[in-house]
Formats: structure tokens, C-alpha cells, sequence
């Protein structure tokens, strides 16, 4: 079973090599209000952030873009994919498989289930993040139940019966499809699945927030113990940790993280999948260094692609159809490991 | 006064579910501070369960398990791994944690729920290692290194874990001779140093080697028990193992005794 064999490259595990990414991500904050049809100078920026306007008109415009539109737009990407992200890697940990993620369990294809059945009964912003992370909470469930009644079950398996509670997940969201109403209901269902942030407002940035935030902060400050799940029940419980109460917090957490990422970006698949990799390949597997950094990749990623998204072409490239052309080869590059590395 | 045994079972039963068969039946063991036993058995013996019964990983049916005389029903995980650690077997290794790393997660039941390692716990770490003689391999994955190597870090980590009792499940079953003699040496090493040190092999000549303390175990009971010497015999070790077996013994091998099938 050795699974994962990555070495962390020598010099990013130099004190630096944090902060220096975490300057990374502010610098493409900073750069990400600038860029748009509408540049914006950095100085503006400065100024309008601080509130030092000059009352002109490009000033007030300026304000505009700024604090209804790209600034939402911004926190939305970072939490988005800070939160996908720090989900792939909690499931991966708590499921001990590195192909582990929020998709491919089925968690965002049920969160989505359960967002478009609450957005087809105009639910309240509160009631559609409820029935996303109940939604979500059965397809993990499921896919887990499934994977363990199959004998020898192996990493694929897991992956395999997440896949198919993602298909079942996505039929039903067909079927909710068809129910809605063709003049409004269907278009705001199909536009919020393909994983856009275009319509992005403060109010998404604060439903995507609070769950990230609460769940990454819980994680966090549980991640040496969350670590230890990693080398299996037996071994963890032996070594004094309180498997069955971490594994539900964690896989709470993951869950309700996921689900706040599709109430607002839609399904965004691959993302939990691909950065919690890259962060412990290039940063190791010390659990405080491995989150920050697999939060700090995730925003840094989903900000470059949306940016991108708005700003490559004239119209929107949807986000998750750029995460998929991205995520699906690194998956494909896994699988071939996966048989080659011969993981049970 | 009675000096209390360091692990004490008593009338222990187990089984998977009500109704199926005994896995563990009336099994009654005890082993002081100090000592080194072993257990041997066929594959399906029960060792494992047995194992898991003393970590507190199963809960028998009946009986009990104490560890310096308090039952480990009343106990919860950090308790139990205050004072038994467990080496499992080497090979199970899954995200590539440094040797470090591995060896430091012996220290959990000693950090809070939400805490990380003080430098304390990076102390004793440090000295698990090194009295282990795996501290140059500190920063290696544990992904990476050989089977022998990876036990011997395992070792580390139930040394850093600092329990008074360790079980340790096949501890030397996929290693080389040479690795399994330098299990052995620190199993020694560790009860020389007062610890109680309980494992499970296929190797009767190991409980001559360490001049343990041996219980045999057969279809979940307790066939026969005492010092290696008095217990295994070219008798005993066929009926336990359901085939004829050959005892070889020389003058120059120091007491140790070792069994192998007879092919005829």
C-alpha cells in the first residue's frame, strides 16, 4: 500500500517558502481588482479601500466596480477554493486515498441535489445551504456504505461507488431540471451548476465564508489529531486518538465546506482533488503547513482560472468547465500512478 | 503484598457476533513489569483478536483486560494509550509522513485534543530515535525506507508513546534475519528497562531467543503456558500447528531451540 511517494522538494520546505506563497496570493488579490474590462489603478484601489475618494465621477464608478462586483467576486474565489481544497484533502485523509474529493465522492453532485431542489421552491439563501449540505451529507454517506459492503474493497472502489451516487445525484438534479420553471427557475439552475462566480455579491461571499472559515478554522485547530487518521482506525485509535468522534467532525466539516462552495460557485469539480496533491508534494505532510498551504494553493488556483474565465475571452468561460480541462488529465496522471505504484 | 501484574486478563471471551462462534475462549493471562511473552498460534489462532482485546480495540463479551490493575473498559483511547503501546505490522504505511513525523505521533495520548507537540514531545522523539537507531532516517518518508527500517521506527514510536506496556503484532514478520534480530535486541533492550513486552509470531525459536514467557493459543483457547523451554516441544509445536514438526537444537546455539516442519 504505498500509495504516495512524493518527496517534498528540499528548498520549499525553507521557512520562506509559506510566506513567500501566501505573498503569492495577495499579490493576486491585488492583481485580480485591477484586471477587467474596466482596469482599475492600483492607487485607485488603495484609495477607494481606504475610503480616501475625490468625489470625482471615475472615482464613483471606480467604488462601484470595485465594492459590488470584483471585490465579492474576489472573496468568493478565494473561499471557494480555499474551502474545496481543505475539503479533497480532510476526505483523502479521513478515507485514507489520495483520489479522494469532493466530486468525486459524490458530496458536490448531492450538494447540488439538494441546492437545485430548494432553489426550485425559492428557499431562502439559509434553507438552500441547508438542504446542499444535508444533500451533500448523503452522498459521502452512501458512497462510503456502498464502498464497504463490496468485498476487498480497495481505493478504487470507493471512488467508483462515489461516482455512482454522483451519477444518481446528477440524474436527480436532471429531474429537478425538467420540473422548473423554463422562464426563470431552469436558467438560474443551469447557470449555477456549470460553476460560475459571474453573478458573485457580498451575500455570496458571506454564505461561502462562514462555512469555510468555521469549518478550516475547526480542521485547523484539530489537524494534528486529524493526521493520525491517516494511518487507519486501529493504529490511530491504538496511538490514543478518538477515531469515530474525528472522523464525523472532519467529514462534518468537509461536508459543510463543500456544500457552501456549490451554494454559491455551482459544482466546481477536481480542484479538491488536485491541490491538496500539489500542496503536499511541494510542502510535506506537516498537518499545519499542509493545510496552509493546501487553503493558499486552492484560493491562489481558483482566483488564476477565474480570472482567466472573465477576462481571456468576451464571454465567460464557465469556471468549472476551465477546472475540468485542467483537473481531468491530473486525474487520468493519478490513475496511471495508481497502477503503475500497484496502490491496493 | 501482592505485586500487581503489569497486564492481567482474565476469563476473557470474544466473539463477532452473538450467536457465531468463540474467536477467544476463557483465555487467562497474566504478564508482570519486566517481562517479555510470547504468543504463538496458527494462522485463526485468535492472536490477533487477542491483540485487539488488549489495545481496548475489541470489547470482549466477557472477562476483562486490566493494565496496572484498572479494567480498560473504564477507560477512554488516550487512557488505554497511556499506558499500552502498540507496534503494528511494518507495511501498512499509507501518506508519505517523514520518519519524524511517524515517530511524534507516538506522543498523542500526552497532547491535547486540540493541541500540537511541545518541544518536549520533540524531545522525547528525538531520543526514541536515537536510542532505536533509526535518528538518521529522521527526515526520510516513511514511504521509502525498508521493511526492516519502518518496524524499527514503529518501535521508536510505542518508545516516544512511553507505556509501560507494549504489544507488538507480528513484529518481525516480513523482515529479513538480520532485522529481526535487531527487533528482538530492543524488545530485550526494552524489557531490561522494566517495560512489559507482549507479541505475537510464527517463531517459536524467538521466545527461546529472548527467553520469554510463551502462551499458546489454539482455535481461541489457551493450550499450555510457562517458559519457552518447558512449553515448546517437538510435541507440543505439532499439535499446535496440525502438522509433524522437527526441533533442532545444537550445542553452540545458546539454548535457543527452533521447529520446522517435517516434510515427510
Amino acid at each position: 500500500m504505498k500509495y504516495w511517494r512524493a518527496r517534498p522538494a528540499a528548498d520549499l520546505e525553507r521557512r520562506w517558502a509559506l510566506p513567500a506563497l501566501v505573498a503569492a496570493l495577495v499579490a493576486l488579490i491585488v492583481a485580480s481588482l485591477a484586471i477587467g474590462r474596466y482596469p482599475l489603478a492600483l492607487a485607485t484601489i488603495v484609495d477607494t479601500l481606504l475610503g480616501r475618494g475625490d468625489g470625482s465621477q471615475s472615482q464613483a464608478t471606480a467604488e462601484t466596480i470595485l465594492l459590488l462586483v470584483r471585490l465579492p467576486r474576489v472573496a468568493t474565489a478565494v473561499m471557494v477554493g480555499a474551502g474545496l481544497s481543505l475539503a479533497g484533502a480532510a476526505f483523502q485523509t479521513v478515507f485514507r486515498n489520495p483520489m479522494a474529493s469532493p466530486s468525486l465522492l459524490g458530496v458536490s453532485a448531492g450538494a447540488g441535489f439538494g441546492a437545485s431542489l430548494a432553489l426550485l421552491f425559492h428557499l431562502p439563501t439559509l434553507a438552500v445551504e441547508g438542504a446542499a449540505f444535508i444533500g451533500g451529507l448523503a452522498a459521502v454517506a452512501a458512497s462510503f456504505l456502498a464502498a464497504s459492503s463490496v468485498r476487498g474493497n480497495s481505493l478504487i472502489t470507493l471512488i467508483l461507488c462515489g461516482m455512482v451516487m454522483s451519477a444518481l445525484f446528477q440524474a436527480m438534479i436532471s429531474l429537478v431540471k425538467y420540473v422548473a420553471d423554463p422562464v426563470d427557475t431552469l436558467a438560474t439552475i443551469t447557470f449555477w451548476l456549470m460553476g460560475s462566480l459571474a453573478k458573485a455579491n457580498a451575500a455570496d461571499a458571506a454564505t461561502v465564508a462562514a462555512p469555510v472559515l468555521l469549518g478550516g478554522a475547526t480542521l485547523f485547530a484539530l489537524r494534528w489529531r486529524i493526521s493520525l487518521l491517516a494511518l487507519g482506525e486501529h493504529e490511530a485509535a491504538a496511538l490514543g486518538a478518538d477515531v469515530a468522534r474525528l472522523r464525523t467532525i472532519v467529514i462534518l466539516c468537509a461536508t459543510a465546506m463543500t456544500a457552501a462552495t456549490v451554494c454559491v460557485a455551482g459544482i466546481v469539480g477536481w480542484v479538491g482533488l488536485l491541490v491538496p496533491h500539489i500542496a503536499r508534494m511541494l510542502f510535506g505532510m506537516e498537518p499545519g503547513r499542509a493545510m496552509i498551504a493546501t487553503a493558499t494553493l486552492g484560493a491562489l488556483f481558483v482566483l488564476g482560472v477565474d480570472d482567466v474565465a472573465r477576462s481571456a475571452s468576451l464571454i465567460e468561460i464557465p469556471l468549472g468547465v476551465m477546472t475540468a480541462v485542467i483537473g481531468a488529465p491530473f486525474f487520468l496522471f493519478l490513475v496511471i500512478k495508481a497502477r503503475n505504484e500497484q496502490w491496493s | 503484598m501482592v505485586v500487581t501484574a503489569a497486564i492481567e486478563i482474565v476469563d476473557l471471551c470474544f466473539r463477532r457476533a452473538a450467536g457465531r462462534e468463540f474467536v477467544l475462549d476463557s483465555i487467562s493471562l497474566t504478564a508482570r513489569a519486566g517481562e517479555l511473552l510470547v504468543l504463538l498460534g496458527p494462522n485463526g489462532a485468535g492472536k490477533s483478536t487477542l491483540v485487539h482485546c488488549l489495545l481496548g480495540l475489541a470489547t470482549p463479551e466477557q472477562g476483562h483486560v486490566r493494565a496496572l490493575g484498572d479494567d480498560l473498559r473504564g477507560f477512554g483511547r488516550r487512557e488505554i494509550a497511556k499506558r499500552i503501546g502498540y507496534v503494528p505490522q511494518a507495511g501498512h504505511s499509507a501518506f508519505a509522513f517523514t520518519v519524524q513525523q511517524m515517530v511524534l505521533m507516538g506522543r498523542t495520548a500526552h497532547i491535547d485534543g486540540v493541541g500540537s507537540p511541545s518541544p518536549q514531545d520533540h524531545e522525547i522523539t528525538q531520543r526514541a530515535m536515537i536510542d532505536m537507531g533509526v535518528d538518521h532516517l529522521r527526515t526520510k518518508p516513511f514511504t521509502q525506507i525498508s521493511g526492516g527500517e519502518q518496524q524499527l521506527a514503529l518501535i521508536a514510536r510505542a518508545v516516544a508513546q512511553d507505556t509501560p506496556i507494549i504489544v507488538m503484532d507480528e513484529p518481525t514478520s516480513s523482515l529479513d534475519l538480520g532485522n529481526q534480530g535487531r527487533v528482538l535486541t530492543l524488545m530485550k533492550k526494552l524489557a531490561a528497562a522494566g517495560k512489559t513486552v507482549v507479541m505475537t509470531t510464527h517463531l517459536p525459536d524467538q521466545a527461546f531467543n529472548l527467553g520469554a514467557r510463551v502462551a499458546l493459543l489454539r482455535s481461541g483457547r489457551l493450550v499450555a503456558e510457562g517458559a519457552a523451554a518447558e512449553v515448546c516441544d517437538r510435541d507440543s509445536m505439532s499439535r499446535l500447528y496440525g502438522a509433524p514438526m522437527l526441533r533442532l537444537a545444537a550445542e553452540d546455539a545458546k539454548g535457543v531451540v527452533a521447529f520446522v516442519p517435517d516434510l515427510d
